[in-house]
């Protein structure tokens, strides 16, 4: 409809329900999402009488980061734990993969391995490190195990199920042009699961990470999950800090990773 | 006409045990070669049924159904089938979407270069014959609901079968859409010569393309009656203004009414009336 002169041309508000957002507004609010806890934070440590060791301000923070990486080797810590949670990811992933296209397509896979999997995964992975220790040892690959055993099981379910979620139409129609069962897995199921496999192997990699201060309980003597349970033994508040928040950024940046990797190698998804 | 398709005495039981449905009874029907036969009938007759046992989809319980006189035992590339919507490969362009068949193994097998060259040139055939050159390198998701259907018949004849299944294949498409899709799949079966079953709850399209109406009834799922579509072979939009059109449609739509058993909307009211007023 043309606006006529004089009228107001009425534009539905940013609170309408699922309103569209520009990318200023976008980046305006995620702005203040970061930044209103942030200034909140800075407000309660600067009151007067809050003791730095309850709780210090950003700039104590920072400064402990500044001297961590000058003089604690901050990025030693941080190398090794990126490389326990990726090894432990990435081997997960790499078994999870091919079980959960045999339990997405096969019944008889699925009635063998879903049950036991839903009974595993509610054991708590902290749990399973004096057994780790035991069968595994105390080297890296016990760490490694620690983030498997946290993130597999569920991952193994949540690519079960994107396979699963395959349109029937899409198997079918391969099968009336002639396809046998290893080409319509091959070149139909786990083509179209693709997209959904690879945002499971985002929101997994996020789980991995939660498992690092568990994984680095186990004899551990470098990580910045080792490095928090350290500063705590000896009250560097400020230290739990940095790890945890170096912890969030490096899963920002990853998540991102994954978001970008998406979008590349699933360009039909992202039309207009 | 040789027959192409033999239906006979065919059965179908969903479930085990107490919890059985019987989704067909006895149903028996020969098609012809070159043949275009639609299926009507109310909700739960079993013609979507019975059309994917032709495609070897869902198994049958009870009797045959051979083509060419082979028993159909699964799905195979000789029975092609065009679904209502979601079988298309987002992943793939267009034209990769048609030339999908190429990529099994049973398409490269025996194949001379002649062949591969003949099969490039049909696939490009067929891209022009849906009105779809311009979109060859799209992705579906770029392309309207009508589009998308083209994509599909065009994917479904690519290997050349014998027998195209088509369930529902208009039925999520506008009404202009359709009458274009309808002179389409018309155009392409005179091309083609290739025999068509056709699954469709909306009469007119069953008496517009059909050679023959196949129409079911629910209950056990059955064939209640065959009827000649008593119209010229090349149809034109003009033929369903036609009395011959409209009394068979009638005729048609009547009977679909008596087979149901399902209630009119009074009886339901009523039964609710008496439900109050017993509580």
């Amino acid at each position: 409809m043309p606006a006529q002169s004089g009228t107001r041309l009425r534009r539905p508000g940013i609170w309408t329900i699922r309103s569209p957002l520009s990318r200023r507004q976008y980046w305006l609010f995620a702005a203040l999402g970061l930044l209103v806890p942030l200034a909140l934070w800075w407000g309660a440590s600067s009151v007067a009488g809050v003791d730095k060791v309850f709780l210090p301000g950003p700039a104590d923070v920072y400064r402990r980061l500044v001297s961590w990486f000058a003089e604690d080797e901050l990025m030693s810590d941080v190398w090794i734990s990126i490389y326990r949670v990726t090894m432990g990811f990435v081997l997960s992933a790499v078994i999870a993969l091919p079980l959960a296209l045999m339990i997405g397509t096969f019944r008889p896979v699925q009635a063998l391995l879903e049950p036991l999997t839903d009974f595993i995964r509610y054991m708590p992975a902290v749990a399973f490190i004096p057994l780790v220790m035991l069968w595994v040892g105390i080297d890296e690959s016990s760490k490694i195990a620690i983030i498997f055993i946290g993130t597999f099981f569920q991952m193994v379910l949540m690519m079960a199920e994107d396979v699963r979620r395959v349109p029937l139409a899409q198997i079918e129609a391969a099968q009336t042009m002639g396809a046998d069962i290893g080409e319509t897995v091959k070149l139909v199921i786990f083509q179209a699961a693709k997209p959904a496999l690879l945002d499971t192997l985002r929101v997994t990699m996020g789980w991995a990470w939660t498992y690092l201060v568990v994984a680095e309980l186990v004899a551990a003597n470098s990580g910045l999950g080792y490095s928090i349970l350290k500063a705590q033994r000896f009250l560097q508040t400020d230290k739990i800090f940095v790890g945890i928040i170096l912890i969030g950024l490096i899963g920002l940046v990853m998540d991102q990773l994954f978001r970008l990797a998406h979008r590349k190698a699933f360009p039909w998804l992202y039309l207009r | 006409m040789p027959t192409k398709i033999a239906i006979q005495h065919v059965g179908k039981v969903f479930g085990e045990g107490r919890h059985t449905v019987e989704a067909l009874r006895d149903v028996s029907l020969d098609i012809a070669d070159n043949e275009f036969v639609t299926f009507v009938g109310a909700s739960g007759c079993g013609k979507s049924t019975l059309l994917r046992i032709l495609g070897g989809l869902e198994y049958h319980t009870a009797g045959e159904v051979r083509v060419d006189g082979e028993p159909v035992l699964g799905p195979g590339a000789d029975r092609a089938m065009v679904f209502q919507h979601y079988s298309l490969y987002p992943w793939l362009t267009v034209m990769e979407n048609i030339k999908f068949s190429r990529r099994l193994k049973h398409g490269r097998e025996s194949l001379t270069e002649a062949d591969v060259e003949a099969a490039s040139g049909r696939a490009d055939a067929l891209l022009a014959l849906m009105g779809l050159t311009p979109a060859a390198h799209a992705w579906p998701n770029q392309l309207s609901g009508g589009m998308q259907q083209r994509v599909a018949i065009a994917r479904a004849l690519m290997g050349r079968p014998k027998v195209l299944l088509m369930d529902e294949p208009f039925g999520a498409l506008d009404a202009q859409t359709r009458e274009v899709m309808h002179d389409l799949i018309l155009h392409v079966h005179r091309l083609e010569k290739s025999t068509v079953a056709f699954v469709t709850h909306d009469v007119e399209e069953a008496i517009y393309l059909g050679q023959r109406v196949v129409l079911m009834a629910p209950r056990p799922g059955r064939i209640d009656t065959v009827y000649e579509v008593p119209l010229p072979a090349n149809r034109e939009q003009d033929m369903k203004h036609t009395p011959e059109f409209l009394r068979l449609k009638k005729e048609i739509l009547g009977r679909i009414r008596e087979t149901s058993g399902m209630k009119t909307d009074r009886d339901m009211l009523d039964q609710l009336n008496s439900q109050g007023t017993a509580s």
